[in-house]
């Protein structure tokens, strides 16, 4: 479903490097787990997978489809596929939590009713119904975090991408959007998820693909979090 | 599509609100903008009607000789109408000559005197002939200099052209016309770049604020159209209410200067503002709302690249 082939990606013309040579593939209903030291590249390569970022060398294929051929103007149409947990959860702070969710379904031209039906229930799975007129910036980086995730599962898309989608939640909350990603990934929603957190991996259970500088030095099927 | 519509108008509303102080920040500058527009209409409207004015008492005098017969004059009239330069030839008869002339001098009991003294009348009649421009009066003179050309000498028409007389102070008075008018194209086109840079810079910056909103739109799929309709509808508000906001200051404004240019210039600002108010209002909010819609859809599209 997604083929990354010989994908490498230099900064500052080429100073500094974010990706180098990297080859992998991701299979329908999969759910993988990317981890790796800070500045390993692990943001990086799910921003080339939303065409964020493009590479400097190398392509990555959705289905048969070159990301980084599809036009700016088609860009939206195949987003649209994806559900994205930001890392910085580029919430948009002039619209309240509900919006924010709302917006998505907008974007993805959804009925009213659909959105007056779904918005809620997204929030309600996060926890977070009694928050849904606050906007972001009434907002803790742990409920900013969860509104994202409201966000991206919304639609529900054919791939999740989850950028360290507990990095700001307490134990409780982080076994809850793990359970939630499952609970996706067993209806048949491809996830790739970055983490840094040890528990997570282990009670998961489910491939582990490991960053170093870069490179992918491990890729494990039923991975254990191991740096 | 109905949805997608109903849908950027109210988030077109909504970004309105919340992002008041940008919003008044915009509909301010453009307001000034469209004030100098307005500003630069009506004193160009002005001075317009203030040249047309000097150049209504512009005329060519040609006298007759007393002896000049009707016929005569009559065939020089109508070669002078049949000229493409002529707008206006006034005749003056003989007896209209001396009722002027005794109403003009009538505390002047020496020159009354005079003239009762004279018996006949001594005055000719005389043509008062109007070109549409200060610069066809050369090729009317040169016409009638032809016509005098041709008379016999014994029996001559025209006693005096007063053209040549005045020729230098109305080849001075066009050079000032030209001049004027075209002074007034330079102020005109430069005050109206100014006004658009500035509307443009403004609503750049607005927009330049929330360039990240824009991205993040792009990154969650919305597609072009609907990240940049709210925007476009924004631009039209500003424009809109710009425009009206700039009218009603004019209102009071011209009101207070009404009287002052029509004693002045013979024209009064107030008046024109009533009766032209349709072209004035359509040409500010027209204006403004283009502007604005114009602006909004350059700055946003820069940020679209994500
Ligand atoms: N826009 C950029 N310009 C220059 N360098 C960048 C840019 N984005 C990322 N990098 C560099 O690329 C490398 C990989 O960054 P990336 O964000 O992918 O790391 P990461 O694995 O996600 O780290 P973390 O776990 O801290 O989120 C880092 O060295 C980073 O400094
Ligand atoms: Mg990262």
């Amino acid at each position: 479903m997604i083929y990354f082939d010989k994908v490498s990606k230099y900064y500052n013309a080429g100073q500094s490097i974010a990706i180098e040579d990297v080859t992998f593939q991701v299979a329908p209903k999969e759910f993988v787990s990317i981890v790796g030291h800070s500045g390993a590249g692990k943001s990086t390569l799910l921003k080339m997978l939303i065409a964020e970022e493009r590479p400097t060398t190398g392509q990555v294929f959705f289905e048969s489809l070159d990301i980084h051929q599809i036009p700016r103007v088609k860009l939206p149409k195949y987003r649209r596929k994806i559900g994205t947990v930001f890392q910085d959860f580029k919430l948009l702070p002039h619209k309240t939590a509900f919006e924010n969710i709302a917006f998505a379904m907008e974007a993805n031209g959804r009925a009213d009713d659909e959105i007056m039906e779904n918005v809620p229930q997204a929030l309600a799975l996060v926890d977070l119904e009694d928050k849904s007129w606050n906007f972001p910036h009434e907002l803790s980086g742990g409920e900013k975090q969860r509104v994202a995730i409201a966000r991206a599962i919304v639609n529900q898309p054919d791939i999740i991408i989850a950028d360290e989608p507990t990095g700001n939640l307490d134990p409780i909350a982080t076994y809850e959007v793990v359970q939630i990603l499952r609970k996706i990934n067993d209806l048949g929603t491809t996830v790739i998820m970055t983490t840094h957190n040890k528990g997570v991996i282990d009670e998961l259970g489910r491939r582990v693909i490991t960053m170093d500088e870069g490179r992918i030095v491990r890729d494990d099927q039923e991975g254990k979090y191991v740096l | 599509m109905w949805t997608g519509f109903k849908r950027i108008v109210r988030s077109g509303f909504v970004g309105f609100w919340r992002n008041a102080f940008v919003s008044l920040a915009s509909i301010f500058v453009m307001t000034v903008a469209l004030l100098v527009i307005g500003a630069t209409m009506l004193s160009d409207q002005l001075l317009g009607v203030t040249l047309k004015n000097i150049q209504d008492k512009v005329d060519i005098n040609l006298y007759f000789v007393t002896t000049a017969s009707q016929e005569d004059i009559d065939a020089l009239v109508a070669r002078l109408e049949a000229m493409d330069e002529v707008t206006e030839v006034r005749y003056t008869s003989r007896d209209e000559a001396l009722t002027q002339f005794r109403e003009r001098h009538k505390n002047d009991e020496l020159t009354i005197q005079a003239l009762e003294e004279l018996g006949d009348n001594p005055l000719g009649a005389s043509l008062a002939i109007k070109a549409a421009d200060t610069t066809q009066y050369e090729n009317i003179a040169t016409f009638i200099e032809e016509q005098r050309a041709l008379e016999e000498p014994q029996a001559p028409l025209i006693d005096e052209v007063n053209y040549f007389k005045n020729k230098g102070s109305i080849d001075k008075l066009t050079g000032i016309i030209g001049a004027a008018q075209k002074a007034s194209v330079i102020t005109l086109a430069v005050l109206m770049i100014a006004a658009v840079l500035i509307t443009f810079n403004t609503i750049r910056l607005a927009i330049y604020t929330t360039r990240e909103e824009i991205s993040v739109m792009r990154l969650v799929g919305a597609s072009n159209t609907f990240i940049r309709g709210p925007f476009m509808l924004q631009g039209l508000m500003y424009g809109l209410i710009a425009g009206v906001v700039a009218i009603l200051i004019l209102y009071p404004v011209v009101l207070w200067i009404g009287p002052a240019s029509e004693s002045f210039f013979q024209f009064n600002l107030f008046e024109y503002f009533v009766n032209d108010f349709v072209h004035i209002f359509s040409v500010l909010v027209g204006s403004g709302m283009a502007l604005g819609l114009i602006s909004s859809v350059l700055a946003v599209s820069r940020y679209l690249r994500v």
